[in-house]
């Protein structure tokens, strides 16, 4: 055993073990602040997979999208909308609880089933380590062409979808808007999406 | 194709004549271009918050530092002193835990970020393939910290500054990007070495800027606004939110904000030049005029002279930036948050896609200046 392949093991472990308890810790923490702060650095802990790899450019690719974006809209989402409300208690909580655990169990021991029965190819394919960006290109440009542009299309749908419904008008009755006793059901409202008069 | 001087294959051949295996060597090797780096950010700072003392008293017509050492040199010193021995306060309905990892947060990308900065042919720590997108994609992880330590402060000034941050550094990064990808497609690499080799065939006349004049206009206004400095420095905007997201912050748990946003100036300055100003490039070619005064570029005096030019011109090709960056601050009123998101999402944006296509075209038309 050398020193390169030891650091290898002891920072698989310790990523592995990060990920394993903080996706743990994201589900089970009952601040949801918590949760979405320790989602960002199981988003990391996978990053640091991918580096052991010897895939960095998958690596920096997770980290922008999914720590810079995905986790920085999670984290807005509740900051903005930092509301503390009671939930109604849940009738047979414990059994929902229970039969919830139950399936999760299953489908761990099937997943553990299937990756010990399974006969992997060891050791797999040699990394092109430095070559991966260009090979990443071209494949994304001759043969996955189809499915790259069929995502850009979805995200541009996504977009316009986005910009369509931040632009609604909302058009509320005046003296709805001077009834300060009654703040709570200008939220209420139930406003169509699409009216005749938002998309002027 | 001679490889200029490499310190760390020196390093490790002396250190094996001693009589140790390779890989121990390595592994000594490794965290001395990490504590030489981690050192210079910090002087750099030090010089940094200087110049910014300095200038904004010239600009403002004041004498600025003067007592602590020649000229005031010390008082970023004196200012740092003060900041470790100040009590460490936190806020009595803080969430103490995030309140303390938020500013940390905030630093070590930052710091990470200096691992792509080439000072010379082999003076960088690591010439990692995927180079500048690891810039990009470690200072994603940033506005995180900002939002953690926004949040955590229990303060609503904090909250507005956490989130106006985080909202400006990610409208900021898209044009960032995409000015950073009209760059590589140049270059055909993501390496800064490359990068700063493809510039430097014909001295200052091969530099990206006059090239890409557009697209460093909208790098160094997005650099500007990613360090949150005036014009752009919203999130603390003193008059609308005392602090920001600062705004409970006292010690050193300040300090590291302060340290981190001027590592992140002079580290943006240092890309600017890396990128559009040929980096450790002297603006007349080393090889012109080593033929010109009769030495060989392999000659060992002619190396080492290139080389700490090379570091030297760096640097001064950096300091340059931090000079306009802090003029602009002391000279330019701040912009409102609607109209700094309108620049960023209505007018850098749109103009930096058709920089990038403006650039792929001309890459078609004319693979020899623009890169085959």
């Amino acid at each position: 055993m050398n020193i390169a392949y030891s650091t290898e093991l002891i920072c698989f472990l310790i990523l592995s073990s990060v990920i394993i308890s903080g996706s743990l810790a994201v589900v089970l923490l009952e601040n949801i602040v918590y949760s979405a702060f320790l989602l960002g650095g199981v988003f990391m802990a996978v990053a640091g997979l991918y580096l052991l790899l010897n895939a960095s450019f998958v690596a920096a690719a997770q980290v922008l999208v999914y720590v810079g974006a995905v986790n920085v809209l999670i984290l807005f989402a509740i900051m903005l909308v930092n509301k503390k409300e009671k939930l109604k208690p849940i009738e047979g909580l414990k059994t929902r609880k229970l039969i919830s655990g139950g399936v999760c169990g299953g489908l761990l021991i099937l997943l553990l089933r299937v990756s010990i029965t399974t006969n992997w190819n060891l050791p797999g394919p040699t990394s092109i380590g430095e070559e991966a960006t260009e090979r990443i290109g071209e494949h994304l440009f001759t043969d996955y062409l189809l499915p790259f542009e069929l995502a850009s299309i979805l995200l541009l749908m996504a977009m316009i979808g986005a910009i369509v419904l931040a632009r609604r008008d909302v058009s509320i009755p005046k003296d709805d808007i001077n009834d300060f006793n009654n703040q709570k059901s200008l939220s209420d409202k139930k406003i169509p999406l699409l009216s005749e008069n938002s998309l002027k | 194709m001679n490889s200029g001087i490499d310190l760390e294959m020196s390093f490790t051949q002396g250190v094996q004549n001693l009589g140790l295996s390779h890989e121990l060597a390595h592994l000594l090797w490794i965290p001395l271009p990490m504590l030489l780096v981690l050192v210079s950010a910090v002087i750099g700072v030090l010089v940094t918050v200087w110049l910014e003392r300095k200038i904004s008293a010239a600009a403002q017509q004041r004498i600025g530092p003067e007592y602590a050492g020649a000229l005031g040199i010390l008082q970023p010193m004196a200012d740092g002193l003060k900041l470790l021995v100040k009590e460490d306060i936190i806020p009595a309905r803080a969430d103490s835990v995030l309140f303390t990892v938020g500013p940390i947060l905030v630093l070590v990308p930052v710091i990470i970020s200096w691992l792509i900065v080439p000072f010379g042919q082999n003076l960088l720590i690591s010439n990692v393939g995927i180079g500048i997108f690891l810039w990009i994609a470690l200072s994603s992880i940033q506005p995180i910290g900002l939002l953690m330590s926004g949040y955590s402060s229990n303060n609503k000034y904090s909250l507005l500054g956490g989130l106006r941050a985080a909202a400006q550094s990610i409208s900021y990064e898209i044009p960032l990007a995409l000015a950073v990808l009209a760059i590589v497609m140049m270059s055909n690499s993501l390496s800064t070495i490359d990068i700063v080799e493809q510039q430097n065939t014909a001295g200052f006349l091969s530099w990206n800027i006059w090239r890409q004049p557009v697209g460093f206009i909208i790098f160094w206004i997005c650099a500007l606004a990613e360090c949150e400095r005036l014009p752009f420095d919203l999130p603390e905007a003193e008059e609308e939110l005392v602090a920001g997201y600062q705004t409970e912050y006292a010690g050193m748990k300040f300090a590291l904000f302060y340290l981190a946003g001027y590592i992140n100036l002079v580290l943006s300055a240092l890309l600017v030049s890396v990128l559009y100003l040929g980096g450790w490039g002297f603006p007349i070619s080393i090889d012109w005029f080593s033929s010109l005064i009769g030495l060989s570029i392999d000659n060992p005096l002619v190396q080492i002279i290139a080389a700490s030019l090379g570091i030297v011109m760096t640097i001064l090709k950096a300091y340059l930036l931090v000079f306009l960056a802090i003029l602009l601050r002391w000279t330019t009123p701040r912009v409102r948050i609607d109209q700094l998101l309108d620049l960023g999402w209505k007018f850098l944006l749109p103009i930096s896609l058709v920089n990038l296509l403006v650039t792929a075209s001309l890459k078609l038309a004319f693979p020899m200046t623009f890169g085959g």
